[in-house]
């Protein structure tokens, strides 16, 4: 009753004052400043990287001006094109070995390892669990440094030294608080009824993991898989630091290497643009994946956008 | 013993005959899973992290607190605490709070470099991402990938986006001079050229989980609020604002700590000595002889972020536990 003695008054005041005040006052109004204000922002958050990307196709030798259309850089100009240039070519197929191993190693650990910490209480599991939190949230730069220390300094681990073995290690470490994360959060949804009912049905342990939990898990664990391996492509801090030569530095090393201090010229923009190119079909594939991979549940396009970007 | 009732099955003495009975009274063993199985499968993940995650940082420590190899200049890492020497410590704490400390001029650079770009981003992205997740209607999915779609690319390419702007011939100044306002140089060493950038590099993240969070608030509280008479800017502030504190902090710790520890964002957009911060320090004196003090410092910058680290840990523990 109240509620309706409020919208009369409102009318009310509303009826007698300027059309001005009355659109203003409008509770349905459509909010055009905000929508001015997020096109400002996509504007600007967008437009620089069309214009990186124009400039990879540019002709002349600068990244400031635009003087034509070509593919020089992807592969016409015989040695600086990043089809020609063999630093930019394996830096390319670096960052996809990197990518690939990361993936292929800090997933089934960090599944496993959300699945057991989840399921078994105790002192141990959970302050490991606080343990791989804290690797989520801690400065890449610090651990970065700690390892860098490890690889060099350690008189055990010494031995593997700076390079592939080195970066994929701290790649794993650094990433496998994705799996462990979403799955965790996944396993709090799913409860424990599916594991009980498959129980009761004379499952073993082994068999109610494969059977039941593993297929109700798929969507997370392939949601994650995505995020490492684009996170890997991203990565930049770890892959600098223990990095020792150029047949082990990925795309990301190489541009910011060439073009701090100086212009590294379009073909660098070509290279990003072929890293870009690599994310996009990433999160397509990510997205698609897993819209098949939930079908028949009530998940919509935009659930699945942000289960991929990691952010459900 | 033929058919006992369930809740006298427990009264059986004799283990085996105990479990006769169960057969025969149909009953199955209640869901009590091995725990073994657990520690299996928690096992790999535990090592790895404890070889490569804790072990680290108390090499760290004992780089930091260990001493110089005169020799070959390299520094040497002392695992025994008894044996610990300070004088990375007091080198460390002279340069930053002595007379003629640099690091000190450096770590206040640090913080307020941080502290600007962070509040801008927060300013910038909270009203796109609060459209995006209240008014976007239709368009929704639409907005949602525009805003998205930075989160995919590159850091890298993002700063190589702005350097081909910001170059002196570039687009950015081609505009400003046509409109007579001449053509600074954007790159040689401004403050305001790092705080755009570390903005830039980072608002991604923070407008991902300010749009998750705000998405989730039920729209019908929001609703209510209107229902009893608030007018739309104090439904915001009664309603929205504080149902979007979680979101808030947590996407402030996400951009604020990464940007702690940024060294390449500044080298790229500015490179000059006076725009470094103490990421710079940092990995600058990594391969050098003065690597204990890198180690000392970083383990500072590590206990000063302790408090906000193990905030978010908590609030993630307690946020998994509410849904659970």
């Amino acid at each position: 009753m109240s509620s309706t003695a409020v919208r009369e008054t409102t009318t009310s005041t509303t009826g007698t004052s300027s059309s001005g005040a009355r659109l203003f006052r409008n509770p349905w109004r459509h909010p055009w400043f905000l929508e001015g204000f997020t096109w400002l922002y996509l504007i600007w958050s967008l437009a620089p990287i069309a214009i990186a990307v124009l400039f990879s196709f540019n002709k002349g030798k600068s990244q400031a001006s635009y003087q034509g259309l070509s593919w020089r850089w992807y592969w016409g100009d015989k040695v600086n094109s990043i089809w020609h240039n063999p630093q930019l070519h394996a830096a390319m197929f670096e960052t996809l070995k990197l990518s690939a191993y990361t993936t292929l190693i800090a997933v089934p650990i960090g599944v496993a390892f959300a699945l057991g910490i989840n399921r078994w209480r105790g002192v141990l599991p959970s302050s490991f669990n606080y343990i791989m939190i804290l690797s989520f949230v801690v400065p890449e730069l610090i651990f970065g440094v700690a390892l860098f220390f490890v690889f060099t300094r350690m008189p055990g681990l010494r031995v593997a030294g700076l390079g592939n073995w080195a970066e994929i290690l701290g790649l794993v470490t650094w990433n496998v608080s994705w799996p462990a994360i979403i799955v965790q959060a996944r396993l709090v949804t799913i409860g424990k009824q599916y594991e009980e009912a498959s129980a009761d049905l004379g499952c073993t342990q082994l068999q109610t993991m494969r059977r039941v939990m593993l297929p109700l898990l798929t969507p997370a664990i392939f949601a994650s898989a995505i995020l490492v391996f684009s996170g890997v492509i991203d990565d930049f801090v770890i892959v600098d630091l223990l990095s020792s030569n150029a047949s082990n530095t990925p795309m990301s090393v190489i541009i910011y290497s060439t073009q701090h201090g100086g212009n590294g010229g379009p073909a660098l923009n070509a290279l990003a643009t072929v890293m870009l190119l690599l994310s996009f079909v990433v999160a397509g594939i990510g997205f698609l994946g897993y819209r098949l991979m939930t079908r028949g549940q009530r998940v919509d396009g935009q659930q699945a956008l942000t289960a991929i970007a990691g952010a459900e | 013993m033929a058919h006992l009732p369930p809740e006298q099955l427990e009264h059986v003495p004799d283990p085996a005959a105990r479990k006769r009975a169960r057969k025969r009274a149909g009953e199955r063993k209640p869901y009590q899973p091995n725990r073994g199985f657990w520690i299996l499968l928690a096992a790999p993940g535990m090592i790895w992290l404890l070889i490569l995650f804790v072990v680290p940082f108390y090499a760290m420590l004992a780089i930091g607190e260990g001493k110089l190899d005169r020799q070959t200049e390299s520094p040497v890492a002392v695992y025994a605490p008894w044996q610990w020497s300070s004088a990375n410590l007091g080198n460390v704490w002279r340069d930053l709070f002595g007379s003629g400390a640099f690091v000190g001029v450096i770590a206040w650079r640090t913080i307020w470099y941080v502290v600007v770009a962070s509040l801008l981003s927060l300013v910038i992205a909270y009203p796109a991402a609060y459209f995006v997740a209240r008014f976007a209607g239709r368009r929704k999915g639409f907005f949602l990938v525009l805003l998205i779609a930075p989160f995919w690319i590159s850091y890298m390419m993002r700063m190589l986006a702005w350097i081909d702007l910001l170059q002196t011939n570039g687009y950015i100044n081609k505009v400003l001079s046509f409109v007579g306002l001449g053509s600074p140089d954007w790159l040689g060493g401004h403050w305001y050229t790092v705080i755009l950038g570390l903005v830039y590099g980072y608002i991604p993240y923070l407008i991902l989980v300010l749009y998750a969070g705000l998405d989730r608030i039920d729209p019908s509280l929001i609703e209510a609020g209107r229902d009893l008479g608030l007018s739309r800017a104090r439904t915001f502030a009664r309603v929205t604002l504080p149902l979007s504190r979680q979101p808030i902090l947590t996407g402030m710790l996400i951009t604020v700590l990464p940007m702690l520890g940024d060294y390449y964002t500044n080298q790229l957009l500015s490179g000059a000595p006076n725009t470094s911060m103490i990421g710079n320090l940092i990995e600058g004196q990594l391969a050098t002889p003065s690597a204990g003090q890198g180690a000392i410092l970083s383990l500072i910058v590590l206990l000063v972020l302790l408090v906000p680290m193990i905030y978010y840990v908590i609030q993630t523990n307690r946020a998994a536990q509410a849904a659970s």
